[in-house]
């Protein structure tokens, strides 16, 4: 925290000499051991030491792959297989990247809903919210290429879904999408330039990362009353030992999970059309996105209506990016005073009608958005027929018999006629997406903004020290 | 506890996200009865049936569908069907060298003259194509690609242990039987072949395109070649590869009776094994690295509970 005052102390000759010269020792210091945090912080808050480990794993694992990986059309889906076959240790390599890829989502998601249940967007903390928004954005774009490289089906076709996106921006469209591919269509270059992006851009989450603990590191913690820290001595513990044990535990506790996946179910996250080789000339028959970007697929999906000039294509990629825009803003979007949930009765039940809708967009992005949710009525066959006459008409059937033998009765007649699926009117995963899509935005632009002017706190605590007292009192909740 | 709900909206979030997998059309792949054996963090391959499977794609499967991403050591190495201790190398393992010198390749390297020969296999080379290239193959099946099973069984499926091998065992074995496919003639003057649907809703028939076979797990769309209600179409699609096995097909080396099933099971096993060679180095490291996760994870909490200890919170 700023202001705290650094109880660092060299002990030995050469320590003294660097502290004068480069305080480095001191930096780490301050930063992960005496640093005073919140003594309050559940288990929510292991989630950024949890992230932090996985974007190590990340980077190690890929540096690796990547001596053993050829970015080549024609190479690339063997040399993973090579990996996964001849490389020792190979296929624990390539399992743990692409699991981690999962588990790293898993982990971000976790953190940003904690963020958003606890105020932690807040003042003071509004960029060190940006600089997370920030990452998650990098993370997408890196999940994303790094997707393309196995050179399976769903790499090639989930690409050029993504990419063609970029073709509805107006005027300048076709040639970002040329640009970004390096020419007319997905081919080696573009393989290549993915693979180039897919390796630089984790370092750029890594100095972003540097920059969201600086940003901490000013504040200090949020905590779950979302009061600041106003008795260093009361309210906070040191960093070590106190949070780098409880964020061991946690993280092992973590790693079993990835563990059970790396090693049980490797494949269980993933698409099996990305183990056949990608062939631009064969579409796959669902293309979907990795689960981690289904609720962005939904939303993108969810919009086939055009709202004055803007044409559906474009405005599902504009609802798809402000999705995430809207994150960028929320400090100023969020008009309470309150930083935690726990102290907004009404907010709370809002949040957690949010974190549904998240889940449930995940499930719309899934499945195919025509497929019906409820039926409303069974489908009806429609007959239409063209008598010798030339004149033109239709007649719905229930039954097929029926169907089956006007239309004969009308071929007989000597006119044209044929059979087709009326539909039965349905609720529809395309209409469940449209709600929660609507729900998803007015969470951010009305829900928040009018019910931080409205609704009334209740319990929060005069500090964390208070809060802490009155828990352990009451005996709640033994591990937190 | 807290930990508990954290971990529990982790796995939600997971299990919607994985089960949400859009449904095809054609009809879902049971395991064998009793389950497949490789199954389950402690299933292992069966490894006799995995070397009958090999014999069973050498003989039937390897006449149309190459392998390309298997050389001949791999059978030898370790978690292999031909492994053995003795051979640690398995370019020495004398069955395996057998097996490759069976078949014949052209040889990658020019000679002295700077042709190239055919030579017999030896273990480092890649399993023998059955065609020189796509064009060949589909030239030599009415226009459709025998795809490589090299990692089919991963290819199948959602991903969970044994999906992909359920899909090729019901496949192969899951061909309408023969005596229910019958002949007329059609509109064009020539036969075609069309199977009766009767069932509880789907009632119609069904018409096989020339050099098209009817499977009720082969992904697909029957719709145009459906007279019946459209509503109610037939599982499955049409492959262009003909029921391959009967009873007796092939004739096992020990002695294992070669019915339909039998040698489904074990082709199935045999791609099993094939699309993922270190999946029995993956499960028994698995093990210890669970054990020493869950020990740390011990260790952590009650290292934590004692630095804790005098502090409220």
């Amino acid at each position: 925290m700023s202001g705290h005052e650094s109880t660092y102390k060299p002990a030995s000759g050469f320590t003294k000499w660097l502290d004068s010269r480069l305080p480095i020792i001191r930096l780490a210091h301050d930063s992960f051991v005496d640093f005073p945090t919140p003594k309050n912080l559940n288990y929510w808050y292991t989630f950024g030491g949890i992230l932090a480990v996985c974007l190590v794993i990340q980077i190690v694992t890929g540096v690796v792959l990547a001596m053993h990986y050829t970015a080549t059309v024609d190479q690339a889906f063997a040399s993973v297989e090579r990996i996964m076959r001849d490389v020792p240790f190979g296929w624990l390599l390539r399992y743990i990247h692409a699991v981690g890829a999962s588990m790293f989502f898993l982990a971000v998601y976790i953190h940003m809903f904690r963020g958003l249940y606890y105020g932690s967007y807040k003042a003071p903390r509004e960029i060190l919210w940006i600089l997370g928004c920030v990452i998650f954005l990098l993370m997408m774009a890196t999940a994303f290429l790094g997707y393309m490289l196995p050179w399976g089906q769903m790499s090639l076709h989930g690409a050029n879904v993504i990419i063609s996106l970029f073709g509805a921006i107006p005027l300048v469209g076709e040639a970002i999408q040329s640009w970004l591919l390096g020419g007319p269509s997905i081919g080696n270059q573009t393989l290549q330039r993915f693979f180039s992006l897919h390796y630089l851009l984790p370092f750029m989450i890594a100095g972003v990362v540097i920059l969201h603990i600086w940003a901490l590191h000013v504040p200090g913690n949020n905590n779950p009353t979302g009061v600041e820290v106003q008795d260093v001595e009361k309210d906070t513990v040191p960093f070590h030992p106190y949070y780098t044990v409880k964020d061991g535990f946690a993280i092992v506790v973590f790693l079993i999970i990835f563990a059970a996946f790396v090693f049980y179910l490797p494949n269980v996250l993933g698409h099996a059309d990305n183990y056949i080789e990608a062939n631009p000339l064969v579409t796959p028959a669902h293309i979907v996105p990795e689960w981690y970007l289904l609720p962005f697929y939904a939303i993108l999906r969810a919009i086939t209506f055009d709202i004055g000039p803007i044409e559906a294509k474009l405005l599902g990629v504009i609802f798809m990016f402000a999705a995430i825009a809207v994150l960028f803003v929320l400090p100023w979007l969020d008009t309470a005073k309150t930083k935690s949930m726990r102290y907004r009765p009404v907010a709370k039940q809002f949040f957690f009608g949010f974190v549904a809708s998240c889940l449930l967009l995940g499930w719309c992005g899934a499945m195919n958005p025509d497929d019906p949710i409820i039926p409303m009525g069974e489908d009806k066959l429609l007959v239409e027929f063209t008598n010798a006459d030339g004149n033109i008409g239709s007649r719905p059937f229930d039954g097929y018999e029926e169907a089956a033998a006007f239309r004969a009765e009308k071929q007989a007649e000597g006119g044209v006629a044929s059979m087709s699926i009326q539909k039965a009117p349905a609720f529809r995963f395309i209409h469940l997406a449209q709600i929660l899509t609507a729900y998803y935005f007015a969470y951010f632009l009305v829900i928040l903004p009018i019910l931080g002017l409205r609704e009334k706190p209740k319990g929060e605590p005069d500090s964390i020290h208070k809060a802490v007292l009155g828990q352990s009192s009451a005996q709640a909740v033994p591990a937190e | 506890m807290k930990l508990l709900r954290t971990l529990f909206a982790g796995f939600s979030a997971l299990a919607i996200a994985t089960t949400a997998h859009a449904a095809g059309g054609s009809k879902h792949a049971d395991a064998p009865e009793g389950g497949w054996p490789f199954a389950g963090p402690v299933g292992k391959l069966e490894m006799d049936s995995v070397q009958r499977g090999y014999q069973v794609y050498r003989e039937v499967c390897a006449a149309c569908h190459g392998m390309k991403l298997l050389s001949y050591r791999n059978l030898g190495e370790k978690g292999g069907p031909f492994y053995d201790y003795e051979y640690p190398n398995a370019n020495d393992n004398p069955l395996v060298k057998e097996f490759a010198a069976m078949d014949e390749i052209l040889d990658p390297v020019p000679n002295d003259s700077g042709d190239y020969d055919y030579r017999p296999a030896r273990p480092s080379d890649p399993f023998r194509s059955p065609y020189p290239n796509e064009q060949a193959a589909r030239a030599a099946n009415g226009g459709a690609y025998p795809p490589d099973l090299s990692v089919i069984t991963k290819a199948r499926g959602h991903g969970a242990d044994g999906e992909g091998a359920s899909y090729v065992y019901r496949l192969i074995k899951g061909y309408p039987d023969p005596e229910t496919i019958l002949t007329r003639e059609g509109e064009d003057g020539l036969n075609e072949n069309y199977i009766k649907f009767d069932d509880d809703k789907t009632h119609g028939e069904l018409v096989q395109p020339l050099g098209q076979y009817y499977n009720p797990y082969m992904p697909g769309d029957v719709t145009a070649q459906w007279d019946g209600d459209p509503r109610h179409v037939p599982y499955g699609g049409f492959l262009a590869m003909a029921p391959q096995l009967t009873d007796g097909r092939v004739e096992y080396m020990d002695g294992t009776e070669a019915t339909v099933d039998q040698m489904a099971y074990d082709i199935a096993q045999f791609l099993q094994w094939a699309g993922d060679p270190k999946q029995s180095q993956r499960k028994s490291l698995g093990l210890p690295v669970m054990i020493y996760l869950v020990l740390l994870s011990l260790l952590l909490w009650f290292s934590y509970q004692r630095i804790w200890r005098k502090v409220g919170h």
